[in-house]
């Protein structure tokens, strides 16, 4: 068995070590981002290289699962964080991030975000946004709905698959927007959508892959959903519903953090962000919207996504004050019978 | 019968790994406790929300686990009849396919048979039936977790039964027993000694069930205690509620597993090795004719929604997948962890099963002692139900101050992984060395053969088979765990459930299909590997 204990031993000592280190020789600047965000096909590799080009430093990218993970990981880490830049969180945890008194304001020029509806903050900056959607199989629907009523109220056997407000951030984003539209209301309102729900899932994954396997003819995502389809399958199937009462919008944002040990230059890659150099790369590396004026036009097929006609937003005070009782109330009217 | 050094030695070896498996669970609990943030408390801990998980977590948990073995017997009984079934190995082989997927994975695959848009109700949709037939709810639930946990109940059963001597079923034919005496006498017996050990196994996986449950629950009125935890620990990051809810499960759980291993007299049971011995009965063509049909059905079940899987796996470039770096990367990270994780867990098991066989030995073990022994089965099976979430996050506080969490990451993902694969590794490897020192003990003393020249002798030639099987089993499991990667996650740590999820998480459903089928190939690939040799034993 000594055998074993040994085998056991080496192969262990293999795994710690299998790793690489990373070299330290220039200035490095650690950007705590979501997993998308640095995949190969992300916009990671790109705004890497393009900063380097204009810092003479080395951008490390530490990635976790979403942004909700990149909160808890900044909160678990406190002031002893590696991390000089926060990029990935959305507006419905600013509150709760700004309440963990780690991040400094920005201190940057942000005129030239355009965000639909307007934000600006004192310490996060936008980079990108997209409107929230029903996003249909026009081979299984015919006539989508065109108000966010017309969902509620359709034809139950047509079923759309959502994401559980209590572990995703669309899901959230499905609530608010509710919320928004039927107020007081909102209750009677999802007990009457509940019929149409095939399931809730707990991430936007779980309910993308329903839809995109013909399981769910809608599912609940983004505006710029169809874009990726359009150019990268080359297929206009599947389409976002365009909702008369408006859309509501997540926005993605960044901020530097009070222990960073490079302020300087944590603040020149908030302002990079802004760029358009920066924004000519999210549009087709994260599907979303460029949150200021990038440095080519949108690709053709960005016009042909539907335009909301009014953005919704809460205030992040006024989310983070309410999630967890609108979330009850959720949870009581999609649990009835 | 063993020299007082001997016994030392097992009880040391126990020991040992009952502190290793206590430290790295006490650990990161206490961690996580001491840094929980003084705010977010709202409202009581044991509310309305807390006793519903509680009932629905209790309800779908106990309702698979019976259906699950329900179902699985007449499987096992049929098997064990037909030793020279066609393709009898493999499909004892595929039952290990289920466990070694990640779980979205197999749900897809399950939906895709019985979805909306599934071959189900598309036939009954051709049979003129206009409104498909929904799963989602409990059904859902129930047919997902019998797809996953059949096949291993029915290896547990079918290893049992396996194990009974040939002598049986010749005297049985002899005396001319008919089928209904049979079962009384031999099958009923060996079943009762091995399905509360498999019932609790399953109802552990059943009962901290995350995904399956919500995907297909269709709704937030299906939510399982596992699901609150993650919610409080990942999305409110309220570690306390996150520690005290996890202790539930584990309390709760506990004490399920008392009442099950309270029925009937409990033994530990060994995993199907697909081996086959003699048998006499059964040789009626309508018996052949119910066993096939049996055997056929728990295949198809088994095979629809793997195949459902292949299909759509086979749609993506998988050479182009195969080539990228990503992916021989998360392929050797994946199995350097799974490896790692594998082989700790059997160094664990042999601790454990060497102070049992210690305390075991003596003829009037003190109380204490037995007290340790029962701990030792306890922890063994309970380690399943600790939320690998919880591990991770206090194991992340604990290291940070000290080490980079990035190298340490892999070794907490193997050690985690262990932690899973314990319960499975001990009921493949205990049985087999308990009858091994049984058989061999005494000899092997009275010749005076120790040390490497009775473990080469005697022990290699006899335990390499449980070993690798067991070792098989255990990276299988790690293989298909998507666990705690994602909260260390940096750009040099991704495993291939990894990137599974991550393709998913950005469009690429083809290419995760993709990666999905070669996964489920390896861990066939492992399985085959685990089981050998088995052919030539009949």
């Amino acid at each position: 068995m000594r055998i074993l204990l040994s085998t056991t031993c080496a192969v262990i000592t293999a795994l710690g070590f299998s790793l690489p280190a990373s070299a330290a020789e220039k200035k490095t600047l650690t950007v705590y981002t979501y997993e998308s965000f640095v995949s190969d096909w992300g916009p990671g590799p790109k705004v890497k290289a393009a900063f380097e080009k204009t810092c003479d430093c080395t951008v490390n990218f530490v990635a976790v699962a979403d942004g909700v993970a990149l909160l808890t990981r900044l909160k678990l880490e406190g002031a002893s964080s590696e991390a000089d830049v926060a990029l990935g969180l959305d507006t419905n945890l600013i509150q709760e991030a700004k309440d963990t008194g780690l991040f400094a304001t920005h201190g940057i020029d942000t005129s030239a975000a355009s965000i639909p509806g307007g934000f600006s903050d004192d310490t996060f900056v936008p980079y990108d946004y997209g409107h929230f959607a029903v996003v249909y199989d026009t081979q299984t629907i015919k006539n989508p709905p065109k108000s966010l009523k017309e969902l509620v109220d359709g034809d139950p056997s047509q079923k759309i698959a959502i994401e559980d407000p209590r572990t995703s951030t669309p899901g959230l984003g499905l609530l608010l927007w509710v919320k928004s539209v039927y107020g007081d209301e909102a209750p009677q309102a999802w007990a009457k959508l509940k019929n149409r729900i095939l399931t809730v899932t707990p991430g936007w994954s779980e309910a993308y892959g329903l839809f995109t396997k013909g399981e769910a003819p809608m599912v609940f995502s983004y505006v710029t959903s169809p874009a990726y389809h359009m150019m990268e399958e080359k297929t206009d199937r599947y389409q976002a519903a365009a909702f008369s009462e408006g859309h509501y919008i997540q926005i993605e944002v960044s901020a530097r953090l009070k222990s960073s040990k490079n302020p300087e230059l944590a603040q020149k890659f908030l302002s990079f962000t802004l760029s358009p150099d920066f924004q000519a790369i999210i549009p087709t590396t994260n599907w979303m919207m460029p949150a200021a004026k990038p440095a080519e036009p949108l690709p053709p097929v960005f016009s042909k996504l539907a335009q909301p006609a009014k953005t919704y937003l809460m205030s992040p005070q006024d989310v983070a004050k309410n999630r967890d009782a609108w979330i009850r109330e959720w949870l009581g009217a999609m649990s009835m019978n | 019968m063993l020299t007082g050094a001997q016994r030392r030695q097992g009880l040391a070896a126990g020991a040992a790994s009952l502190t290793a498996i206590a430290l790295f669970v006490v650990l990161p609990v206490t961690a996580l406790l001491s840094t929980a943030p003084a705010s977010s408390s709202q409202g009581g801990f044991f509310d309305g929300y807390t006793a519903s998980l509680l009932r629905f977590t209790l309800l779908q948990a106990g309702l698979s686990t019976f259906l699950s073995i329900l179902l699985a017997v007449p499987v096992a009984l049929a098997l064990a009849r037909r030793p020279a079934f066609p393709l009898r190995i493999w499909i004892v082989r595929l039952m290990a396919v289920p466990m070694g997927l990640p779980v979205l994975i197999g749900a897809l695959g399950l939906i895709g048979i019985f979805g909306r848009q599934g071959l189900f109700n598309r036939l009954l949709a051709f049979a003129g039936v206009e409104q498909p037939v929904s799963i989602y709810g409990l059904s859902g639930i129930l047919i997902a977790h019998v797809f996953f946990n059949l096949p291993l109940a029915c290896r547990l059963m079918l290893s049992g039964l396996e194990r009974l001597p040939g002598e049986y079923w010749r005297l049985s034919a002899s005396l001319g027993m008919r089928p209904l005496a049979i079962f009384r006498f031999i099958e009923g017996p060996a079943l009762a000694r091995v399905i509360p050990g498999a019932a609790g196994l399953v109802f552990m996986l059943c009962a901290t069930s995350f995904t399956l449950v919500l995907v297909l629950g269709g709704g937030p009125a299906a939510t399982t205690l596992e699901v609150a935890i993650y919610q409080s620990l990942r999305f409110d990051f309220n570690p306390a509620r996150a520690v005290a809810l996890a202790l539930l499960q584990i309390g709760l759980t506990a004490v399920v597993l008392f009442i099950i291993s309270r029925l009937p007299p409990a033994d530990i049971a060994g995993v199907g090795e697909g081996r086959a011995s003699r048998r006499f009965d059964g040789r009626s063509l309508l018996a052949r004719f119910y066993d096939a049909g049996i055997i056929a059905a728990a295949t198809l079940f088994l095979v629809l929604p793997l195949g459902a899987v292949v299909v759509a796996g086979l749609k993506a470039d998988l050479l182009k997948l195969i080539t990228m770096p990503a992916f021989r990367q998360a392929a050797f990270t994946s199995l350097a962890i799974a490896i790692s994780a594998g082989l700790l867990a059997i160094l664990v098991s042999l601790g454990i099963i060497a102070a049992r066989a210690a305390i075991a030995d003596m003829r009037h073990p003190p109380r204490p002692l037995k007290a340790f022994s029962a701990a030792l089965s306890g922890m063994s099976s309970l380690v399943l139900l600790v939320p690998p979430v919880v591990l991770g996050t206090g194991w992340f506080l604990l290291i940070r101050p000290h080490a980079d969490v990035t190298r340490a990451a892999p070794l907490l993902i193997a050690a985690i992984n262990m932690l899973m694969a314990l319960p499975f590794v001990m009921r493949v490897l205990a049985p087999a060395f308990e009858t091994h020192a049984a058989r061999t003990g005494r000899l092997g003393a009275s010749l005076g053969l120790s040390g490497f020249s009775r473990f080469r002798l005697i022990d290699w030639p006899v335990l390499a088979r449980p070993l690798m099987m067991a070792l098989s089993f255990a990276m299988a499991l790690s293989l298909g765990d998507l666990g705690a990667v994602a909260l260390f996650g940096s750009q040099e740590l991704t495993t291939l459930p990894y990137l599974v999820y991550s393709r998913l998480g950005s469009y690429r459903t083809n290419d995760a299909d993709g990666l999905a089928l070669i996964l489920g190939v390896i861990c066939l690939a492992l399985t085959a590997l685990g089981t050998a040799g088995h052919r030539r034993q009949t």
